[in-house]
């Protein structure tokens, strides 16, 4: 294969893989805390990069025309208002159920993914169809022979991360993320040894869903469209790269994120009857490495389901 | 009681006489249905059809002459063969419903199709566009006002040869109608001989991602990506085209031919080209009457492409039913014999399949953010040029 082309095609996975990533990152870390799958994280994007969107127009409207700007008040708002709607469903939804079954918790998040989802399209203005979204980085391109690097997702692919060198920061080197691994590891101990239980889990609820924002608003910037739905794809590959990787384990899920946009790469380039089966391709992986390793590639240290 | 009261009294009673005598007049209800994407993201299509087959029950009921008095029951097909099949079972099961103008999506028309025949319910398909619709069986039941995706893939293949282009790429989706357009484009292009496809790529209805599906598009450099699939994936696709600096001219089928693509793309839409049956709806004989009358209802968006279409199959209904009474047998006795007759989208004849025979393909293009008629364009006349035009 053509040296560029490769090149075009590794930028493409990992485009892919860092949106995957992000998505994945949230449901390990709710998991990590409540040990809850939260279903409606998918949506969660979509209502995030919906009210970026929002944002962007309603600056425009006020004559606001610097793209850094404009770029910097949709992160901010769209982050901040999904942190906030996160653990709005956290108290509300998730830590009320906390002693019934598991499959309550996602049966119920289920449910309100489809809520936000039809939410956003029923009272998004002509909210059914795609939206253009606007195109806020610099356009510069360089063509090396097949492959064209663009600079806006060297600076997406950047700031993907940066995003997730922080996180990293934040759980291993803070007082909050010692907290945070004190409550996934343990509920129990961590609360006698003074930890605010419920702050602690709004917290990485708000974490999450501000990373589901950071990543719509990614989704947005790269394709230059979102619609109401692409959330419920993200939201299955996300969780499937969060399973593969391992469910409570972060590197887990930025591996499986990875890793499944390269099966689906790989899937489309080099399977011959090309790309109509990529993610039948891509799943079928994911249920032959479930078989092969249930807890994951990479384990929870301390494993309550052995 | 005083006179004035006696007096109010007495012509209060008349008054209730004359409401008497008015409802005892009243005209029997008949119900009519529609089945149409109304959710998802083909939606506004759906609303669209919805509108305009409305309009025609509104008419209709304001009209005095009119033996009966038309309620329509609308049902959401979702654009998905599984719902349509439970909402065709619905609305046939309902004896009361009469006849349906049913299904903008061919996936969904053609798995509901078995079950309008078993139930012996006469549609009136008002915008799906695969062949195999009306053509795999030979059910009494079904028809179309519209035409089918053969013709306009004929006109596709014979636009872009004409063009002088010689490689195409084709992206289909992998439902009934977008295999269902590959087959058919292909077989069209073949007969030509002018171009040839230099590969072929199926994706899923609901793709995001088309990055590596257009890279290996880009490596084998053709002239034209055809396109045959809905709008949502339609934006995707030329958006991502432009990322990865993908130079083709985009070639789409009826699927794309809506206000949403464009409003989904901005100033990237243009060049697109689409194809759709019959022609628009201001060149059409009722253009403007039924532009006319929409406008005055206020309804929440667009007739849509296909609009006029649905108005026509639902006021085809209305018409047989006022001419033989509202009786599914003899509903579908009178619709086999269609012939020549006047609908504001032109004559409509069915043949032995139910099949309106319309000849007409309108070519677009779109110009400054819209779908202008290819012969109309400055693209035609030379002023502006496609990617690669001769």
């Amino acid at each position: 294969m053509d040296l560029g082309l490769f090149a075009q095609y590794t930028m493409n996975g990992l485009m892919l893989g860092m949106m995957y990533a992000l998505v994945a990152v949230g449901f390990t870390l709710f998991f990590g805390v409540l040990d809850v799958i939260k279903f409606s994280h998918g949506d969660v994007l979509t209502v995030g990069s919906f009210t970026a969107l929002a944002t962007f127009v309603g600056l425009s409207a006020l004559g606001l025309h610097s793209n850094w700007l404009a770029l910097l008040a949709m992160l901010v708002v769209a982050t901040l208002a999904m942190a906030f709607l996160g653990m709005l469903i956290a108290r509300y939804l998730v830590m009320p159920l906390r002693s019934a079954p598991p499959l309550n918790t996602l049966l119920i998040t289920l449910m309100l993914g489809t809520v936000l989802r039809e939410c956003v399209r029923l009272f998004y203005p002509q909210g059914a169809n795609p939206k253009p979204f606007p195109a806020l980085l610099p356009r510069a391109s360089v063509d090396i022979g097949e492959f064209n690097l663009r600079l806006d997702n060297v600076l997406m692919l950047s700031a993907g991360v940066l995003v997730i060198v922080g996180l990293q920061y934040l759980l291993n080197r803070t007082k909050l993320g010692l907290a945070i691994r004190a409550v996934a590891q343990d509920e129990e101990t961590a609360r006698t040894m003074g930890i605010n239980f419920t702050g602690i889990v709004l917290i990485t609820f708000a974490l999450g869903s501000g990373l589901a924002a950071f990543a719509g608003v990614m989704n947005g910037l790269y394709y230059n469209e979102i619609n109401f739905g692409i959330g419920l794809y993200l939201g299955v590959i996300g969780f499937a790269a969060a399973i593969i990787g391992g469910l409570g384990s972060i590197y887990g899920a930025i591996l499986g994120g990875f890793l499944f946009a390269g099966l689906q790469t790989v899937g489309t380039v080099l399977l011959p009857f090309a790309s109509a089966y990529k993610d039948v391709f891509a799943f079928a992986v994911v249920i032959a490495i479930m078989a092969w390793r249930p807890t994951g590639l990479i384990r929870e240290k301390i494993s309550e389901r052995v | 009681m005083g006179k004035t009261s006696r007096i109010a009294a007495a012509g209060l009673a008349a008054a209730i006489v004359a409401l008497a005598g008015a409802s005892a007049d009243a005209k029997q209800k008949v119900k009519v249905g529609f089945i149409g994407p109304l959710t998802g993201g083909v939606s506004v299509n759906g609303i669209g059809g919805r509108n305009s087959a409305d309009l025609a029950v509104r008419l209709r009921n304001a009209d005095p002459k009119s033996k009966y008095e038309y309620e329509m029951v609308v049902l959401d097909s979702e654009c998905k063969p599984n719902v349509a099949v439970q909402v065709a079972t619905k609305m046939a099961a309902d004896k009361e419903i009469i006849a349906g103008a049913t299904h903008y999506c061919s996936v969904a028309a053609i798995a509901a199709v078995d079950t309008y025949h078993k139930f012996g319910f006469p549609v009136i398909v008002w915008g799906a566009v695969l062949p195999d619709i009306t053509y795999r069986n030979k059910y009494p039941e079904i028809h179309r006002v519209n035409g089918t995706m053969i013709n306009q893939n004929d006109a596709n293949a014979a636009l872009i040869s004409s063009l002088g282009y010689k490689t195409v790429a084709v992206i289909h989706d992998t439902t009934d109608y977008g295999k269902g357009h590959n087959e058919y484009f292909s077989k069209a292009l073949a007969k030509i001989g002018k171009a040839k496809i230099v590969g072929t790529f199926g994706v899923t209805a609901d793709q995001q991602d088309f990055t590596a599906e257009l890279t290996k598009i880009k490596a084998l450099n053709p002239d034209v990506i055809y396109f045959g699939g809905l709008t949502p994936i339609g934006v995707r696709i030329r958006s991502q085209m432009d990322k990865l600096g993908v130079k083709a001219v985009l070639d789409g089928t009826s699927g794309i031919v809506s206000d949403a693509f464009i409003q989904g793309l901005g100033p990237l839409a243009e060049g697109t080209l689409a194809f759709r049956e019959g022609a628009p709806v201001e060149k059409l004989p009722g253009g403007k009457f039924f532009m006319e009358n929409y406008n005055k209802q206020k309804y929440d968006g667009a007739p849509e492409a296909y609009g006029p279409f649905a108005f026509a199959a639902m006021d085809m209904i209305i018409d047989t039913i006022e001419k033989v009474g509202p009786d599914r047998k003899k509903v579908i006795a009178a619709l086999a014999n269609v012939k020549d007759r006047d609908s504001i989208v032109g004559k409509i004849t069915f043949d032995d399949h139910g099949q309106n025979t319309v000849p007409v393909i309108t070519k677009y293009v779109v110009q400054d953010g819209k779908f202008v008629e290819w012969a109309d364009s400055e693209y035609a006349s030379g002023k502006r040029k496609l990617p690669g035009q001769k």
